[in-house]
């Protein structure tokens, strides 16, 4: 009888323990909608997300994050065409070309490459790459390419990591179906198996915009975060994720409250990346 | 001929670039970087002569230690609920894959204005070890949780069978016979949420704050290795000491990742 009373207690605790996460989740909207969403309304939507200027100690001050919006958009866009190409060959070289014992050597290094510190690659971006860009395109170094560079390396092990593992689950015969009809090693990798892994090739690039949405500490030291609409490579940009660490640590009031509606408007960015990853990760499981 | 030949020299080329990166970031670090570790960086107390990380890196063991201890007796019993208890198709699990799914997406930056908002001034903790380590938690709860959903989910059937079998009980199962043979995959998960903590900055410079003080207590500020780093190189004026902290830091991970690979290696082996 005891045995029994216990097992009920335990699965509470489980239970309990399993609703720590939505409700984590939930606070996190809260509190984030909460202390933003009042300064939208009150600053107005369009003005918000449409003015092109911020400028936040002006007086009357303006907040409008249209830079910082298309800033986003632009660095990751970039971080995309530098990232995807590289980190899908990359995976298709590990799951396809690459030896087994070079595979025991390269797989750990794709994990290290995902969990050095951010503010690792952001230092070593502000004393390796700026340089050179100082050199090359002029100016302070700290530019949108710079920032473009940095993030399409970072999000590299996002999508090797994934893509990988997919190109692994398909089917062996799919392979040697194609080998047998005469294809070459590479045309049957590239034209029969990489094609059949592709919702998980397209999931590990979502992963990784919403890694380059996402990155702060990095681009916060090489970006330049001029609040200025992105027009050049060669210009500095600003991030909504930079606009709230570079400003937070002195706003206050109405300042204040624009950082944390920031903060929502890149966190509807991650709900919609999210939300399409789930439906084609859930697709690809059927 | 031609076309396949050209399909792998680009498949060669993007490994080469891909590894060649990752070979420049570490070996430009650790060879600008170790010339400046020197005692005096070890010191107890930090100055701003000697710039020293010993804070830092015992604030940094502080950190990681006790968001483990909060965070994985969370994720490993919701892991016991989502795969042991819940029945298929239950609405909570669902709910709570959701929540585990949205979590990991969160970045840092939008945690870190979370733990400043409910920690920080809503609870009233201010700028301390409580709030950093709490908004760590939830942080490393999604990888926790995962980890041991994986690792339960090898586990064999035959042996919650073969258990029940011998009149043991659900909870008598669970912590005798699944969680040991689970152990390797779920500790593994565990070492990899210490490694996002070590890193992390965006989400403790507002909620832990900079510090350079060894915290007294829960509610004194700190800051971690990552954030120490970050100050140095934003500040500009301590290149050298960024370069050798960049360095203790890369070998704090470098032990981490070498730690997970090789349990879930043994978890591979055990299950098979």
């Amino acid at each position: 009888m005891k045995t029994k009373k216990l097992d009920g207690f335990m699965k509470g605790v489980f239970f309990v323990s399993a609703l720590t996460s939505v409700l984590a989740i939930i606070l996190i909207c809260i509190f984030i909608f909460a202390g933003g969403v009042p300064f939208i309304l009150d600053y107005g939507l369009s003005e918000f997300l449409f003015g092109q200027k911020w400028s936040p100690s002006n007086t009357p001050a303006s907040f409008g994050i249209l830079p910082m919006i298309m800033g986003s958009l632009a660095v990751t866009f970039g971080a995309i065409i530098v990232g995807v190409p590289i980190g899908i060959l990359t995976s298709i070289f590990m799951a396809e070309f690459c030896p087994v014992w070079l595979h025991k050597i390269l797989k750990p290094a794709v994990n290290l490459m995902a969990a050095i510190p951010s503010i690792v690659y952001g230092f070593f971006a502000l004393q390796a790459i700026v340089p050179i860009m100082r050199q090359f395109v002029g100016g302070t170094g700290m530019n949108m390419l710079t920032a473009i560079i940095l993030l399409g390396i970072m999000i590299l092990p996002t999508i090797i990591g994934l893509s990988e593992s997919s190109i692994r689950a398909v089917p062996r015969s799919y392979y040697t179906g194609s080998m047998a009809l005469g294809a070459t090693h590479e045309r049957s990798v590239m034209r029969v198996v990489v094609p059949a892994a592709k919702s998980g090739i397209v999931s590990s690039v979502i992963l990784g915009i919403g890694r380059a949405i996402g990155e702060t500490m990095a681009v916060v030291l090489i970006a330049g975060n001029q609040p200025i609409m992105p027009e050049s490579l060669t210009l500095g940009v600003r991030t909504l994720t930079t606009n709230i660490v570079l400003e937070m640590a002195y706003a206050s009031g109405e300042h204040r409250e624009a950082l944390i509606a920031t903060a929502v408007v890149l966190f509807v960015f991650i709900l919609i990346i999210n939300g399409t990853f789930l439906i084609i990760k859930k697709k690809g499981a059927k | 001929m031609m076309a396949s030949k050209l399909t792998r020299g680009f498949i060669y080329l993007a490994a080469a670039i891909t590894f060649g990166s990752l070979f420049y970031v570490v070996g430009f670090i650790l060879i600008k970087g170790i010339p400046y570790l020197n005692l005096d960086m070890f010191a107890w107390k930090y100055t701003t002569d000697n710039v020293s990380l010993m804070p830092s890196l015992i604030t940094t063991l502080i950190v990681v230690g006790m968001t483990l201890v909060i965070a994985t007796p969370i994720g490993v019993f919701t892991g016991f609920y989502l795969v042991e208890y819940a029945k298929k198709g239950n609405k909570v699990v669902g709910i709570v894959r959701i929540a585990t799914d949205t979590l990991a997406a969160v970045p840092s930056i939008v945690y870190g204005l979370f733990g400043m908002l409910f920690f920080v001034t809503f609870l009233n903790f201010q700028y301390s070890v409580l709030a950093g380590v709490l908004t760590s938690v939830i942080m490393v709860l999604p990888l926790i949780i995962r980890s041991t959903e994986e690792a339960l989910l090898a586990v064999n059937d035959s042996l919650r069978e073969a258990s029940f079998a011998l009149g043991a009980g659900k909870l008598r199962t669970i912590f005798r016979v699944i969680l040991p043979v689970s152990m390797p995959g779920i500790l593994s998960g565990v070492i990899l949420a210490s490694g996002r903590v070590v890193g992390e900055t965006a989400a403790l410079l507002y909620t832990l704050g900079s510090s350079t003080n060894l915290p007294d207590s829960l509610f004194s500020s700190g800051r971690t290795l990552a954030l120490h780093m970050y100050v140095l190189s934003s500040e500009g004026m301590h290149v050298n000491e960024s370069y050798a902290t960049g360095v203790i830091l890369i070998v704090v991970v470098l032990m981490i990742n070498g730690l997970s690979t090789f349990l879930s290696n043994r978890l591979t082996k055990g299950t098979k």
